[in-house]
């Protein structure tokens, strides 16, 4: 589904990501694990298609079809999702009209008609249910004074309204405590299939307990260092990165 | 000829005619005075820094209407609003328009000033309020002033709550290109008495026209305005739009500014407070493009203690447009515990677009609260990437920020009717489908 080859990425003439390779195949979990300021955010951006970022080098296909040209928005049409690290603060635009006319915009690019209101609402109510979303909360302006916990449960509703191919999560599970973490984690499972891939961003082993990984990276100074199966992960969270960027 | 000679001329042959006009023959003397000492603004007075009249004064313009025109509902039906019962005074090329006005003598005298002037039961109201409030030195209210004839009439009295809104709106049509429109309007609410008022200017012509307008508001003790200005003309229409409003105790006006239209628009908002424990708000959305130019000057005079004024105006400027925001606040000694906000936030879309915006404050009280704030920007590039990568395209999410942006202004908006089309007058001007009502 994804295939990275050798991603040479960065901003402002500061090269960041200095030849990531990656392979997602539909199905799959993957976690991507590796200290702040390793570059995670970065690739996860980059593969969203922020345009602030410019790739130097190597290539990004999705489904075999190169998107390194395409914009976020054709991205987004093509089933890539990210939660973002830290979600954008939009005043004046409640969470239902966002996500309506996300939708919308999403059916117009595949020549759909807007989904019947009726529908959308039904759609919206079991949505929030399953994230256990209160209905007023839907009427706030999005993300505006949310705790991190909340804009992190309103990254995974917006994803499971839009039921992605691809849903990267950058530290979804910051700020979120045991309860919550388990809805979230519950949210994501349910979009789990043959047909989708997860990428989970993350420090922490608890997510992973309850997303269970079919493969661990570490990325380090922009590089994948080190690749294994959910037992990394473990190894990590005992150890912590030193003994990787020693070897690295 | 200039402008300004025409204009003097003009006034020999009008102050000659027989019409209602006869009826303010000392003031109209008075005012032509102001006008022919101070000639059009320059910018070197510094109210008109920003804004040069240097090619309107060059402009050919005629005072007098040479044809009648009749125009048909189905031409001007969508600059009237159609899904709420108002009442309508309706002007076309200056002239009153019975066909397509609705007026009422029913509890509330919602009529024409040409008809105050001349009927002996207005007379107390015309004396007591005309020309009371506007101000006489400003050459363009006296130049107004000098050429007063018609206009609307708004006389609620005591306790009187007007339940539907009145809509005032002047159309110019090619049958009189170029013409000079001078409305003026006296709006009167006695003590307790509430109104909702919309007012247009639209022309129908590809050809100039200049409005100079004057509108006088007097809001008697605990009487309540809810004004609307939609300024979305075509891009040859010059509109200079003063406004006094003068304010007694208890009284709230509140004034929304629409400015989405126009070659080059002025808006000269003034409230007057002339007692205790006042409240006035204005608010304004401008969102203009290309050449269009819009300038909000707007002064709250703080007389008494215990008042208060809100200003929240947004600027949206695209391509080369030009805006100006000058928000004038005096608190005078007198005016303790008064409560002043003001705050004017713009995005400029292109490298070109511009915004000059002052706050000016005159404070003489010690114990007042004033605060405010301006602020010059761009859309937020995280946050265009935060709904591009919800799969909403740049224009969609260009458009839905802005219209974010501005969406704290609409809010206060009390006629439904009026909200809608706004808020589509702008999904438009963006030329998005916002995809949702507000
Ligand atoms: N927009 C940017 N401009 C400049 N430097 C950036 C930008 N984004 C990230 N960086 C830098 O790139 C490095 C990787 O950052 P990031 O991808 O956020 O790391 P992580 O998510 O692993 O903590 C850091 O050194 C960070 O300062
Ligand atoms: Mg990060």
């Amino acid at each position: 589904m994804l295939s990275i080859d050798n991603l040479h990425a960065g901003c402002e003439g500061k090269t960041i990501l200095q030849g990531i390779n990656l392979d997602v195949k539909a199905g799959e979990v993957h976690a991507i694990m590796g200290p702040n300021g390793s570059g995670k955010s970065t690739l996860s951006t980059v593969i969203a298609g922020h345009e602030e970022y410019n790739v130097s080098q190597g290539s990004i296909l999705f489904n075999g079809d190169d998107i390194s040209e395409l914009s976020a928005d054709e991205r987004a049409h093509l089933g890539i999702f990210l939660s973002f690290q830290y979600p954008v603060e939009i005043p004046g635009v409640s969470v239902t009209n966002f996500i309506k006319t996300a939708i919308n915009q999403n059916r117009k690019a595949k020549g759909l008609d807007d989904m019947p209101a009726n529908e959308m609402l039904k759609k919206i109510r079991e949505k929030a249910a399953l994230l256990e979303i209160d209905s007023r909360f839907l009427s706030r302006s999005l993300n505006e004074g949310f705790s991190g916990g909340e804009k992190k449960r309103n990254e995974i509703f917006q994803m499971a309204m839009l039921e992605p191919k691809l849903a990267i999560l950058d530290e979804t599970d910051s700020g979120l405590d045991i309860d919550a973490l388990r809805i979230v984690a519950n949210g994501v499972n349910k979009l789990k299939g043959k047909d989708n891939a997860i990428v989970v961003i993350t420090h922490y082993q608890r997510l992973l307990d309850y997303i269970v990984p079919d493969f661990v990276h570490v990325l380090h100074e922009g590089r994948i260092v080190k690749s294994g199966t959910k037992d990394l992960a473990l190894e990590l969270e005992e150890k912590g990165y030193d003994w990787i960027k020693q070897g690295a | 000829m200039d402008l300004k000679e025409t204009l003097l001329s003009s006034y020999l042959a009008f102050d000659a005619q027989d019409g209602p006009q006869r009826k303010l023959q000392d003031e109209r003397a008075a005012a032509i005075e102001v006008f022919e000492q101070q000639g059009f603004p320059t910018i070197k007075q510094e109210d008109w820094k920003y804004t040069s009249l240097r090619t309107l004064t060059k402009t050919h313009f005629s005072v007098f209407p040479k044809e009648d025109v009749n125009l048909k509902l189905e031409e001007v039906k969508q600059y009237i609003l159609q899904d709420v019962d108002t009442y309508k005074i309706v002007f076309v090329d200056g002239v009153y328009n019975a066909y397509l006005s609705e007026t009422t003598h029913d509890g509330v005298d919602v009529c024409l000033l040409s008809a105050a002037l001349t009927k002996r039961k207005f007379a107390p109201v015309i004396k007591k309020y005309f020309n009371q409030i506007a101000d006489k030195e400003a050459s363009l209210t006296a130049l107004n002033t000098a050429f007063t004839k018609e206009g609307a009439y708004i006389y609620v009295p005591e306790g009187k709550v007007v339940e539907k809104p009145v809509q005032i709106i002047h159309f110019a049509t090619d049958k009189n290109p170029n013409m000079i429109l001078q409305p003026r309007n006296l709006i009167v609410l006695e003590k307790n008495a509430e109104i909702q008022i919309v007012e247009r200017h639209q022309s129908l012509t590809a050809e100039a026209t200049f409005s100079n307008v004057v509108t006088e508001i007097f809001t008697e003790q605990n009487a309540q305005l809810d004004y609307y200005k939609i300024q979305n003309d075509n891009v040859e229409a010059t509109l200079i739009d003063s406004t006094y409003i003068s304010q007694q105790k208890h009284s709230h006006a509140k004034v929304h500014t629409f400015s989405f239209g126009g070659k080059l628009t002025r808006n000269n908002l003034n409230f007057y407070h002339k007692a205790p424990e006042i409240n006035s708000t204005m608010k304004g959305i401008t969102l203009i493009e290309g050449k269009q130019f819009v300038d909000h000057h707007t002064l709250v005079h703080h007389a008494q203690p215990n008042s208060e004024s809100h200003q929240d105006y947004k600027g949206i400027y695209a391509e080369n447009a030009t805006g100006v925001f000058n928000g004038k606040i005096i608190v005078e000694k007198e005016a303790q515990k008064t409560n002043a906000f003001q705050q004017n936030n713009n995005i400029l879309m292109d490298d070109k677009a511009s915004i000059n915006t002052k706050p000016q404050l005159e404070i003489f009280a010690d114990d007042v609260k004033c605060s405010h704030g301006c602020t010059i920007g761009q859309l937020d590039e995280d946050a265009l990437f935060y709904l591009q990568s919800r799969g909403i395209p740049k224009k969609e999410a260009r458009g839905l920020l802005t219209y974010a942006f501005a969406n704290n202004v609409l809010q206060s908006v009390q006629i439904d009717s009026v909200k809608k089309r706004i808020n589509k007058l702008i999904a438009n001007k963006l030329g998005v489908n916002i995809g949702f009502d507000v």
